[in-house]
């Protein structure tokens, strides 16, 4: 067990957009059957295979840490962001308002990601978010999920526009049909790829410079500007 | 032709009210909802636009602006659709959000169950009337009065528990007495037993995932197998356990680390906020809640003190603590002064003053509660429910501040409230006022004791 490689992955969202379903279901394959309210956090793993079926293949372990949203334990929250390897967004289809906070929870654990990379410890001051800093901070991949999609009906067909602003992959489903992630449904390709980064970024990033990653990372600065400038509004 | 006019004056106030209902519901209450059913806002906005004109014709009444017909004719439309809207529209819309929400009942039950829950719901607010002495034969099966005075009961019961708690807890957050002291390394020391929980339970869940795996992987092995070599594989395997792992018996581990990392994380969480707390108690707003909190727990003891003496000598405050102040003002001191001038500015600041802070208070009270315990599903039960404890909450401040205005003032509301027995509700409120008070002590007390046992251990 200690040989196979690990990945911390980060599900945040705001309370009640069911992360701890979504979890369940991407870790054992069923739905969840009435969660209750996450404390703290909720961990979960699961075996990866990297690059299936190519003689690339490895296997990987994925932490994924369901950290519970409830804002009266936003003062602890701090102490979990620091070491992730990727970001799920987790919003509800049925609840706007969800989506339009993802914003604060992205720059929330920016904040905390840029605090600890510069060593200041646990004081609390805030700088202008500058793209220089923040690209090192944003190294890593990021998707957007949508839940409730049974609940939604027609809003179902539009993109996240927070999907958008970041050039991130962005999907909908539904936590309790566990058929939605069946294997070689299009979504569960969409988490696959988004996996098989995250385990890039973190192992393989300075092995294999991928031109086309490369030119996601340009690009990127100009992404993430249109966010923090949309999120001063 | 006046009327005309009090009727513009009162319906555009209304209309602001409203407004700041509207505003109030969408910025605060709902700020991390989506809102589905308009219907929702609507009655929120409307019950408090109702409360904000009574309390609004109480202050004209000390004014003298208006008719007194036209005030008197607003008074009761006011108090009539008040009334409509907490005994019929609200425990209506209550029930049917409640049944919508339950997974049991089909959609076409939910109509007839709804007025069968509302029926029920109008007979215990019936039966509430019976133990208490708040109805005389005087009144007729239907008036006014029976409903004021049962909204009366429930709202002044809410008011004194929620005085009560908060005359306790003011003194009890703000003064630096009670602040337990937390240092930085005792949070980066539970915040490290915390990761190391977690790191545990990753541990012992990883192991499961192995094992199930290797479950998986043998049980597919072994069935292709076939004769006597597969039988005898399946024999020598004991499918429970592999390489030495017993899944249910890591699967109780880790819910045991899991409850563990709840309680520390809970300890975690309280410790930030004292932390807080005592940062905040450092600045000059906390320093003057600290003084504050002194002259607050004095006022406190002495308002505890004086509920018992009424409530053991049968004592009726019968002069309004208005009259009573001119009154010493007159003859003690000798000041000379225009009683009747004196006596309603003193009057119309004092309860503007009740009025404004009460409104603000309850506000503030409402969101904390609704923060705390609502989700995406109970949001709109919770938020009617909370619509219909203001209803009665702002009835019955208007019954218990007829105690606060001289006589002159008091008789539009004994003329619209009718021949309600006041004394009784004062009585009431002393008595609530006096156990919410010493329970939440005894609460705060238990609270505080449990704690510190646990530091001094660690």
């Amino acid at each position: 067990m200690d040989a196979i490689d690990k990945v911390r992955i980060l599900v945040v969202g705001d309370s009640g957009v069911g992360k701890s379903s979504l979890v369940h279901l991407i870790c054992h394959n069923e739905a969840a059957v009435n969660p209750g309210w996450t404390i703290g956090c909720s961990l979960e793993v699961k075996l990866h295979e990297y690059k299936e079926g190519t003689p690339d293949q490895k296997t990987f372990f994925l932490e994924l840490w369901d950290i519970g949203g409830s804002s009266s334990h936003k003062n602890t929250r701090a102490m979990f962001y620091h070491n992730a390897n990727g970001l799920i967004l987790v919003h509800d289809l049925t609840n706007r308002k969800s989506h339009g906070n993802l914003k604060q929870w992205l720059n929330e654990i920016l904040d905390q990601d840029k605090e600890m990379g510069m060593g200041r410890g646990p004081s609390r001051v805030r700088d202008t978010l500058d793209p220089e800093n923040l690209l090192g901070s944003v190294k890593m991949p990021i998707l957007v999920i949508g839940t409730k999609q049974d609940l939604a009906g027609e809003k179902r067909v539009q993109r996240s526009f927070v999907a958008e602003d970041l050039g991130v992959d962005d999907i909908s489903l539904n936590c309790h049909n566990p058929r939605s992630l069946a294997p070689g449904s299009g979504l569960a390709v969409k988490l696959t790829r988004f996996f098989d980064r995250i385990i890039e970024s973190r192992y393989y990033r300075d092995m294999n410079p991928n031109p086309a990653l490369l030119e996601k990372r340009r690009l990127l600065p100009m992404n993430v500007m249109n966010a923090k400038s949309l999120h001063g509004d | 032709m006046s009327f005309l006019q009090d009727a513009v004056i009162m319906f555009s106030s209304q209309v602001i009210f409203f407004a700041g209902g509207w505003v109030f519901f969408m910025k605060q209450l709902f700020k991390n909802y989506e809102v589905h059913h308009i219907m929702v806002q609507l009655i929120f906005s409307i019950t408090f636009a109702l409360s904000c004109t009574m309390f609004e014709l109480i202050i004209f009444e000390i004014l003298g602006t208006m008719e007194s017909s036209s005030r008197y004719f607003h008074w009761r439309l006011g108090l009539y659709s008040m009334l409509f809207m907490v005994i019929i529209v609200l425990p209506f819309y209550i029930a049917y959000f409640v049944l919508s929400s339950l997974r049991f009942v089909q959609r076409k039950q939910i109509g007839p169950l709804t007025l069968v829950s509302w029926v029920a719901f109008l007979y215990f607010f019936w039966k509430i009337g019976d133990p208490f002495p708040i109805s005389s034969p005087k009144h007729g099966v239907l008036s006014i009065e029976q409903f004021i005075s049962r909204i009366g009961v429930i709202g002044v019961t809410v008011m004194a528990f929620l005085s009560g708690f908060g005359a306790v807890n003011y003194p009890y957050t703000s003064m630096t007495y009670f602040m337990r002291p937390v240092t930085i390394n005792d949070i980066i020391a539970i915040e490290k037993k915390l990761l190391h929980t977690y790191d545990m339970i990753l541990i012992k869940k990883k192991r499961i995932a192995m094992a199930q795996r290797d479950q998986l992987l043998r049980s597919k092995s072994g069935s292709s197998g076939s004769g006597i070599w597969g039988m005898l594989r399946s024999v020598a395997t004991n499918p429970l356990v592999s390489s030495g792992e017993n899944i249910s018996q890591l699967k109780e581990e880790v819910a045991a680390l899991e409850d563990f990392s709840r309680q520390l994380l809970l300890e975690a969480v309280d410790m930030h906020s004292m932390r807080e707390r005592i940062e905040w108690a450092k600045t000059f707003r906390g320093k003057y809640f600290n003084v504050m909190g002194y002259f607050f727990s004095l006022y406190c003891l002495w308002k505890i003190f004086i509920c018992t003496i009424n409530i053991l000598f049968g004592r009726v405050a019968r002069v309004d603590p208005v009259t009573r102040g001119i009154e010493i003002a007159v003859h003690y001191m000798g000041f000379q002064i225009d009683v009747k001038f004196w006596s309603q500015q003193i009057s119309f600041f004092l309860v503007g003053c009740i009025v404004v802070t009460s409104i603000r208070g309850l506000l503030i009270t409402l969101t904390k509660f609704f923060y705390a315990i609502s989700s995406s599903k109970s949001s709109n039960v919770i938020v009617l429910a909370l619509a219909q404890i203001m209803g009665m909450y702002f009835v019955s401040s208007v019954v218990l501040m007829r105690m606060n205005m001289p006589a002159e003032y008091r008789t539009i509301i004994t003329q619209v409230l009718g021949e309600l027995q006041f004394n009784f509700y004062h009585r009431w409120f002393d008595v609530i006022f006096l156990i919410s008070a010493l329970s939440s002590i005894g609460f705060l007390y238990l609270a505080h004791k449990q704690v510190p046992g646990d530091r001094e251990i660690s």
